[in-house]
């Protein structure tokens, strides 16, 4: 049992010490640090700056123009990059749909959608929620019914993030009914813009432009677009489930940035001369969220511990997961409580100067509200585990 | 990285299991603790036959230099079994302490690891929180005057060592010496009190006695630190398998205790506590691995480390224990189950060499 990095594992490191070396713009700071996603053109930018290093996607094998990494070389990556105050990849193209097409998609479909995901010159979203269909997805009603060459597809999506910019779309639909529900559930890819698409800006609760709603009325779909078999589309989100501790593992490396920016923060604002960070209160505050946060990231690297042997993790990345939100929900109410009375300085009016922070460390205390919603919630993974680990 | 043991730290494990499971049976546990000193004698022969005793302390102390990890395999079957001797602080703690001491040092050591002796420190005092530097205990020349507040698991030790002031005011760091006192030392008043978990502490007064130096003079608190720092990771394994045992028992109760015609476990409000129980006790096997392989690490880097193991492992313990009877109901509450044993077992090691909110401060200030 050690924590140590062999000789190639230290030389990778320098390698990638060096290439994160002022490649981060000092503007992204803070977003990064209150957890917050950086404009689509930022992250276009991000994307391809790595993607012009090779390094575009570092959970791919190569043979689909990924890093083929090892575990410890996706951790050192993903630590290097936290370190240099880069922003987690936009994950939608890379971590979701993109895994799927890999393993599942045609040769056609991985000879033209895995480029332009490496690249970010398509920009993928999601369309699995509806308005009757959240937590319970295979409640979804969306339907498609093959005509001639193309599917034609009739229903409504929700929490369609990111679809006022997305170039295409996947969608979770329904082929047929079936006594399970699971089953009659196909994939379909899709460009976005296509007659018969309507994109509705759900105003979110941080007054950030981030989600949507897309009604689709009579869309029509190449059949040549489905994924997998017909009707088969509800399993092949299992092969996210394998890959979920190694993302979920990035988002825990990402969370020692926000212990950067509180601490910044409490060492800025003093109180009667004494920088907050060093109150007792706060200090003995910031030093719990801190060590949980290392707490997290100790359980992180028995995960990458794990999937280097290629021990199964069990449910271990639902409970990442679940940690991860709790804990970046705690470290922004902390921000905040740094910032004192001016954390409620949210926006300047007129020729008011804006106040440091501001709005990024409000946000992102907002947007931490919806990170045990997302991707399965709270409740949710608690069930998993309970299921999974437990079998209760 | 790598987080598996080696073949010899598994068999270790295993013969702390097999012995647990054949001498800490949870059906027997009561019956155990109303056994008398004789029983503990015996008990502390069988480990030194199973070289238990001196697999901790190093080779030139007449032990077999066992590392931290191997401290921590065996640690946590005594976790696992609540298993009650004096092993930590007698041959993870006072070995570190002894190490280097000169030949009165290594005369106790070697008397340690053969079973012959058990030591315990004696290190805190009343006005001094937890801080290993405030010594008010003065030396002059060897003579030792002053008192010692709480000495883990010193109730039946034959020896203590003993931090005490040749320079410096109360709190500096330099000026600290230790100091090697037997039981039967001239002057030496020993209160002796049980704690709930069953370990038997102490609380020294010492009036003029006389102690034999060890180690280099005034320069100790490193030693004390690092000491105690090894001591806390052993106690971070046995609290990690004290809880990964609550939380198993806890767990089988679910699938079998029924209520309302049903097994409790299929209620989603029991489900979600377990659920966050068994998180716990990831996060502090994984904080325990953290704060153990960084025992070697330089002096700061070590003090954070294991400061937040000590800090987050405490939390996932009390909570895992007190969640452990709230899950079991009524009969969680009585003696006869072992829930309770492990709750009282994880209240007492977050006390042990400093609380929570004492690791948590010596994070922030170890920075």
């Amino acid at each position: 049992m050690n924590l140590d990095f062999d000789a190639s594992d230290l030389a990778f490191r320098d390698e990638v010490r060096e290439f994160f070396h002022d490649a981060i713009p000092a503007t992204w700071r803070l977003r990064v640090q209150a957890g917050l996603r950086l404009d689509p053109p930022e992250l276009v930018r991000y994307q391809k700056l790595l993607y012009d290093r090779g390094w575009a996607a570092p959970t791919w094998p190569v043979e689909y123009g990924g890093t083929g990494w090892t575990p410890t070389q996706q951790y050192i990556f993903w630590t290097e990059a936290a370190d240099a105050g880069a922003p987690p990849q936009f994950h939608q193209g890379l971590e979701l749909i993109g895994p799927i097409i890999f393993t599942y998609g045609t040769a056609e479909q991985k000879a033209r959608y895995l480029p332009g995901i490496l690249t970010c010159d398509d920009w993928w979203c999601q369309g699995y929620s509806e308005p009757g269909a959240g937590s319970d997805l295979a409640a979804l009603r969306t339907r498609a019914e093959r005509d001639g060459d193309d599917y034609v597809v009739n229903g409504q999506k929700m929490w369609t993030s990111y679809a006022q910019v997305a170039s295409h779309v996947f969608l979770l639909v329904r082929t047929s009914v079936e006594p399970k529900r699971q089953q009659g559930i196909s994939l379909l890819l899709a460009e976005m813009g296509r007659p018969g698409m309507r994109v509705q800006k759900i105003p979110t609760m941080d007054e950030k432009y981030h989600t949507n709603e897309l009604f689709l009325d009579d869309v029509r779909v190449p059949a040549a677009n489905l994924v997998g078999e017909e009707g088969k589309g509800w399993g092949y989100g299992k092969v996210l489930l394998d890959r979920e501790r190694m993302v979920t593992a990035s988002t825990a490396i990402f969370l020692m940035q926000t212990v950067r920016g509180i601490r910044d923060a409490a060492r800025r604002r003093t109180v009667r001369g004494v920088p907050v960070a060093e109150t007792p209160d706060f200090a003995a505050a910031l030093a719990q969220f801190e060590i949980e946060v290392i707490a997290l990231q100790a359980m992180v690297l028995r995960l990458m511990a794990d999937a280097a042997s290629g021990a199964d993790s069990g449910p271990r990345g639902s409970m990442v997961k679940l940690r991860w939100s709790a804990l970046y929900q705690r470290g922004m109410l902390l921000w905040l409580e740094a910032l004192g009375p001016e954390m409620t300085h949210f926006r300047p009016e007129g020729a008011a100067d804006p106040v440091l922070d501001m709005p990024y460390a409000m946000q992102g205390m907002l947007y931490s509200r919806v990170t045990s919603i997302y991707g399965g919630s709270s409740e949710i993974q608690h069930d998993i585990i309970a299921r999974r680990a437990l079998g209760l | 990285m790598n987080f598996d043991y080696s073949d010899e730290q598994i068999m270790l494990r295993d013969s702390v299991d097999r012995y647990g499971a054949e001498q800490w049976a949870a059906a027997n546990r009561l019956k155990m603790l109303e056994e008398g000193p004789e029983a503990a004698v015996r008990r502390w022969a069988q480990m030194a036959e199973m070289g238990w005793l001196m697999l901790p302390i190093g080779e030139d102390q007449g032990g077999l230099g066992g590392s931290a990890v191997d401290v921590m395999a065996i640690a946590e079957g005594f976790g696992r079994h609540l298993i009650l001797d004096p092993w930590v602080t007698s041959c993870v703690l006072v070995p570190a302490l002894l190490r280097g001491g000169g030949d009165a040092a290594g005369d106790v050591a070697a008397a340690i690891a053969a079973g012959e002796a058990r030591a315990a420190a004696a290190l805190i005092e009343s006005d001094g929180g937890y801080d290993l530097a405030h010594v008010a205990t003065r030396a002059d020349g060897n003579i030792l005057s002053g008192a010692k507040l709480h000495v883990e698991d010193g109730a039946d030790a034959d020896w203590f060592v003993v931090s005490a002031r040749t320079g410096g005011s109360v709190d500096e760091d330099g000026g600290i010496s230790l100091f090697l006192v037997p039981r039967g030392a001239e002057g030496l008043e020993i209160s002796r009190y049980r704690a709930l978990d069953h370990h038997r502490h102490a609380r020294l007064t010492l009036n003029g006695v006389r102690g034999v130096p060890i180690g280099q003079a005034d320069a100790a608190l490193p030693v004390i630190e690092a000491g105690v720092d090894r001591a806390i990771c052993a106690h971070l394994a046995e609290a990690t398998g004290s809880m990964e045992t609550a939380a198993a028992v806890t767990l089988e109760y679910l699938k079998t205790r029924k209520q309302f015609g049903v097994a409790i476990g299929t209620f989603q409000a029991l489900q979600h506590k377990m659920v966050d129980m068994t998180i716990a006790c990831e996060e502090a096997r994984a904080m325990t691995y953290h704060a153990t392989l960084h025992l070697g690490a330089a002096p700061a880097e070590r003090r954070r480390a294991v400061a937040a193991g000590k800090t987050r492992v405490a939390d996932c313990g009390v909570h895992v224990g007190q969640d452990a009877i709230q899950l079991h109901g009524g009969v969680g509450f009585s003696d006869e189950l072992i829930v309770s044993h492990h709750f009282k077992r994880q209240l007492m090691i977050d006390q042990a060499h400093g609380p929570r909110a004492h690791h948590r401060a010596r994070f922030s200030a170890a920075r």
